[in-house]
């Protein structure tokens, strides 16, 4: 191999010889841990919304509180240092629970609280879950729009 | 005129080679607990150092191994003709903060994490070239800092591949004087190669070993044959921090130059951290490969335990913005020859 900068032949055989030297990512253990971690957090949440059922709500009604519940929960294992931590093993297992979703909001809100509330907090908090958001609400517009058009306003 | 202390095409020949007149490493926590912690000169236990921000932290981290520096060269800031620093930061502001400080005369270098060596090489430059009797050189990296610019804010929980590396928390400090000080010298650096930017197309971010592999390579190489020696001449060659991926991917692409080195070559990346400490590739940033040369390496030099050693900081030079529009990483290695001091070196 020559060139200082590589044509797309000497990249490719580069590119091949990198992927002989990585190691595979542990994936048995990553899928374990992932399932171990997710079901933990599902589990607390179906006890927390189990709970507001004991006290009187209807399973549709307990919802909404539950999802604040483990919202609350999410942000305070972030400030307090653990959330990031359960991430590095949980993978997947951590970030797609609410709780995750919440991580993804109060890790930049705090990271960017020292440039202040207005050109810190606010301008950034969303820098992770926005794309999240921007992308959620296309969706779910033209998943609406489409249901429109095929089965009209029930 | 013909320039006379140039060998071959990138190799430079001090006359009156420069001395190591004080070193120092500082590290955080991590890095303390890793298989070197016993050689650096200071363990920080607070990622903050009390500051406010992790940019205020990793710039005192800079200034208390500026100051050590001296103080253990038994110099003071003012005695110093240059202050040449380099950091990861966006305007490299740890360095400038530092400077600000010092009140010494102010190159700031971005060679991201190879600055430590273009540093030396430059510092030894402007001493042989007369222009300096001393010129204090230092480095910074910190963890939190580089997450926050260059990945995610700290608290937010993601898996890292495994070719990562994990940014060292740290600052190097090295006091380079003229040959008149070469009794009380620690080392002397004698030769400088200046690497070239090197581009094998690699675009991926996490992982940086591959990116720079070919760069040390390429300057590795360089040096060789600009000297015309074979790797032997040297006790160890030590690269940056190319971690565990990009020191198999340095050899592979040595051997296919023809230099078999496997039991010569060094990473700092890979030797700070072991494999218990959840690092993945191995450790990264400018004080990797400063904080690893500046403790361990030059320890074994004044021992007299190495007699001549290759040093090859590594830096893949992109950022947030080149990596997000896809661009391919480009990378520079250079190279500094350090020798232990001919009769057995000072303090």
């Amino acid at each position: 191999m020559g060139g200082i900068k590589a044509d797309q032949d000497q990249a490719k055989a580069y590119s091949e010889m990198t992927k002989r030297v990585t190691p595979n990512a542990p994936l048995f253990k990553n899928i374990v841990l992932a399932f171990l971690v997710g079901g933990t957090i599902c589990t607390i949440g179906q006890g927390v919304l189990n709970l507001f059922v004991a006290f009187g709500f209807s399973p549709e009604e307990a919802v909404t509180p539950t999802l604040g519940v483990m919202i609350a929960l999410g942000v305070s294992l972030t400030a307090g240092g653990i959330y990031d931590e359960i991430g590095r093993f949980g993978g997947m297992g951590s970030a797609l629970p609410i709780t995750g979703f919440a991580n993804s909001i109060a890790a930049p809100a705090l990271e960017y609280k020292r440039e202040g509330f207005v050109l810190g907090v606010g301008a950034k908090m969303f820098t992770v879950a926005g794309p999240v958001l921007v992308y959620g609400t296309i969706t779910a517009i033209i998943v609406a729009a489409l249901r429109w058009l095929l089965v009209g306003i029930s | 005129m013909v320039a006379s202390k140039r060998i071959g095409q990138q190799t430079l020949a001090f006359q009156n080679p420069p001395v190591i007149l004080g070193a120092v490493a500082i590290v955080g926590q991590k890095e303390g607990e890793g298989p070197l912690g016993g050689f650096f000169d200071q363990i920080e236990a607070d990622p903050l150092l009390g500051e406010k921000t992790w940019e205020r932290a990793e710039s005192r981290l800079l200034q208390q191994a500026a100051n050590l520096c001296l103080q253990k060269a038994d110099l003071v800031p003012g005695d110093v003709d240059f202050l040449l620093a380099g950091d990861l930061l966006n305007q490299i502001i740890a360095s400038s903060f530092c400077a600000r400080e010092l009140n010494v005369p102010f190159l700031g270098l971005y060679g991201a994490c190879s600055t430590m060596a273009q540093g030396m090489a430059l510092g030894g430059m402007l001493i042989d070239g007369g222009m300096a009797e001393l010129v204090l050189n230092c480095v910074s990296s910190h963890h939190e800092t580089a997450e926050r610019q260059y990945r995610y804010p700290t608290e937010f929980a993601s898996q890292r591949t495994q070719t990562a590396q994990w940014t060292v928390t740290g600052a190097g400090a090295i006091v380079l004087g003229s040959s008149s000080f070469a009794k009380t010298g620690l080392a002397r650096v004698t030769e400088a190669t200046l690497g070239r930017v090197v581009d094998y197309g690699i675009k991926d971010p996490n992982n940086m070993g591959a990116a720079m592999a070919p760069a040390a390579a390429d300057t590795i190489a360089q040096h060789l044959a600009d000297t015309d020696r074979k790797p032997s001449h040297y006790d160890a060659i030590i690269t940056g921090d190319l971690g565990t991926v990009g020191k198999k991917l340095v050899l592979q692409l040595l051997e296919q130059k023809g230099w078999q080195v496997p039991s010569l070559l060094h990473d700092c990346g890979e030797m700070i951290f072991d494999a218990a400490q959840d690092a993945h590739a191995g450790g990264s940033g400018c004080a990797c490969s400063a904080t690893v040369f500046c403790s361990y390496w030059l320890k074994k030099l004044q021992a007299g335990a190495l007699k001549r050693l290759l040093f090859v900081a590594t830096g893949a030079l992109f950022s947030p913005t080149s990596y997000q529009q896809g661009e391919s990483i480009p990378s520079v290695a250079h190279a500094v020859v350090v020798e232990g001091m001919p009769n057995g070196g000072g303090s």
